[in-house]
């Protein structure tokens, strides 16, 4: 079985290189945007210069954002594209980010503004939405009949005008400013935030990808049948209500903070795959890694595009992910079968 | 004197009000091949997804090894009990060997690579089955028979006392139905596995004696040594249509043939 143990060193490789690009995005991106910074005047001895608050303060923060929220986005994709053996369905098109959205919209719209434990209320809020799309999502998949790809993406896309619309009705009833603070939160992105923010991105991303990595022998037998996996030994329904309320977590937090950003959670874990296989013991840190930096080069991109002026970061991932979505479909699926 | 492992004592299961297994009560001992025979509906997988818990009911009791089954851990069943299911099921493109260790899940601890004691089951699956050669390739991509050999496989090496197998060759062709059969066959007498069988093929039941369990609309209406169960008279009652058996010049064994074919 030599091949075997090859196989397994080029998949520590892909690892590697998908890790030394992070960092080479992480340490050059900052210095694009609409202004230009240059090497000299990050490291000057005078910290009040421009050119240092704007690396520091706001992009060094911002980037490393970026790349957590996209590593939040593409590892929930990866556990709903396993669990529901459906590689099209990710938190965005499951309605599961919309869900998160509508609760968001409820805390902007009635204007509260409260901590709880430590956590801001929109999170709460948001993380409350999360849960109630994915009940609605879960429940639908289970269903009699059995859930098919179509059933599912219809039931997604259900799901996503139901809060939308309702997101739409909380807009028209509240005042100007809250409403606008609503669209322009929709379309998705990345400000400055801060440290504080940073932090808080990262406690979640690096518990997802800790607890997700833990049940990475459960992800791979999810993907072979809910029966089969059960018959292995997989306790399926535990494994669930412990994934799911994890990703309503890590999707309420990140949709409170950026609003919902589309097609990272479809997109990264499906090239990951092609790349390094489908076993997840590999995958999930290839999914973490590579939507990290696919975000991150995505804001860097929203921010540099048209300056002095930003993109939403969501438009360009939206941009990018529409025409990969549709591929997806044609060439994955033209023949009605859902092998992937 | 042998050991009785399974104890089904008036369970019935429903789905949606609807009873599926009505007041199930049969033994069944170690080294046992039994088959479950009956028409469409009668109840045959439901029962067999009942027996890892699959499927779950209050009504009634199971017991494993002398302890009630809903006692049992997920993961202790799943070293207890191997399961070949009907196999129409869409793969992830695993290779043959990564979708064979998956059947190791229970003896595996999480954040664990496989030790040198999985690699051993996995082979010893692989050349019992007869698929050593197909272990690099992805399971997307492989025959429905070789995918089949493959489910028997991966049930292979989760080690089991008890092998569970859901209509294994229903979809095959005539050369891997004989060939999968023989195989299961082989693997029950030669390692002394106990196997419950779900099947729709009436000459499989003459490879030679087993236990017989025939369902019908949900109830247990025969079960015993085959060479007592099966007669025409009771395949018509099972069926509700009429067999005829016809012993084979050569070797004696029995054929049985519908005789609306004849």
């Amino acid at each position: 079985m030599k091949i075997i143990v090859l196989d397994k060193k080029n998949k520590l490789a892909i690892l590697l290189i998908l890790l030394l690009g992070s960092l080479v995005v992480i340490f050059t991106s900052p210095f694009a945007g609409s202004k230009l910074i240059s090497l000299n005047n990050i490291f000057s001895l005078e910290p009040g210069s421009s050119d240092f608050k704007i690396f520091w303060v706001i992009r060094i923060p911002r980037v490393l954002l970026a790349y957590m929220v996209g590593a939040i986005l593409a590892l929930s994709g990866m556990v709903f594209q396993a669990v529901f053996r459906n590689p099209l369905v990710c938190p965005f098109t499951l309605g599961v980010s919309s869900g998160a959205s509508f609760g968001a919209a409820i805390y902007i719209a009635l204007g509260f503004s409260f901590t709880l434990l430590g956590i801001s209320g929109i999170s709460f809020f948001s993380f409350l939405g999360a849960v109630f799309a994915i009940a609605i999502v879960w429940y639908l998949s289970r269903m009699k009949q059995g859930s098919s790809v179509a059933k599912m993406l219809l039931a997604g896309i259900a799901v996503s005008f139901f809060f939308l619309s309702i997101i739409m009705f909380i807009q028209f009833i509240s005042g100007v400013i809250q409403s606008l603070r609503i669209s322009r939160w929709l379309m998705g992105g990345i400000y400055a935030f801060g440290y504080d923010t940073l932090i808080q991105a990262s406690i979640i991303a690096f518990l997802g990808l800790f607890i997700i990595w833990y049940f990475s022998h459960d992800l791979n037998l999810f993907t072979t049948g809910e029966e089969l996996a059960i018959s292995r030994g997989v306790d399926v329904k535990l494994t669930v209500t412990i994934l799911f309320f994890l990703i309503s977590i890590m999707i309420g937090g990140i949709v409170a903070i950026c609003g919902p950003i589309g097609f990272v959670g479809i997109i990264a874990p499906h090239i990951c795959r092609l790349w390094i296989g489908p076993d997840h013991r590999y995958l999930t840190p290839a999914t973490f890694l590579f939507g990290g930096l696919f975000l991150a080069l995505c804001d860097t991109l929203a921010r540099s595009l048209l300056p002095p002026t930003e993109i939403p970061v969501g438009v360009i991932t939206a941009i990018l992910g529409g025409p990969f979505f549709l591929w997806l479909l044609h060439a994955k699926f033209s023949d009605s079968s859902i092998s992937l | 004197m042998k050991k009785n492992i399974v104890t089904i004592q008036g369970f019935s299961f429903s789905y949606d009000q609807k009873k599926v297994l009505d007041q199930i009560t049969c033994f069944i001992d170690e080294g046992d091949y039994v088959s479950i025979i009956g028409p469409n509906g009668a109840g045959k997988s439901t029962l067999l997804k009942c027996l890892n818990r699959i499927l779950t009911s209050q009504e009634g009791e199971i017991h494993l090894f002398g302890q009630k089954l809903s006692g049992y851990k997920q993961k202790e069943l799943g070293r207890l009990i191997g399961y070949v299911p009907q196999g129409r099921e869409q793969l992830f493109p695993y290779t043959v060997y990564e979708f064979v260790m998956m059947g190791r899940y229970a003896y595996v601890p999480a954040f664990s690579y496989t030790t040198a004691e999985d690699h051993r089951a996995v082979e010893q699956a692989l050349s019992m089955t007869g698929i050593m050669d197909l272990a690099k390739r992805p399971v997307n991509a492989l025959s429905g028979g070789e995918r089949q050999k493959v489910y028997l496989a991966g049930a292979l090496a989760q080690e089991p006392k008890i092998l569970l197998l859901d209509e294994p060759t229903t979809h095959l062709d005539p050369k891997h139905q004989v060939e999968i059969q023989k195989m299961i066959w082989d693997i029950s007498s030669q390692c002394g596995m106990t196997v419950i069988h779900v099947t729709h093929d009436l000459q499989h039941l003459c490879l030679g004696p087993q236990k017989i369990l025939a369902l019908k609309e949900g109830r247990l209406i025969f079960s015993g040594p085959s060479e007592e169960i099966l007669t025409p008279a009771n395949l018509k009652t099972i069926f509700g249509t009429a067999f005829v058996f016809l012993p084979f010049p050569s070797s004696g064994k029995k054929f049985i043939v519908a005789e609306a074919m004849l």
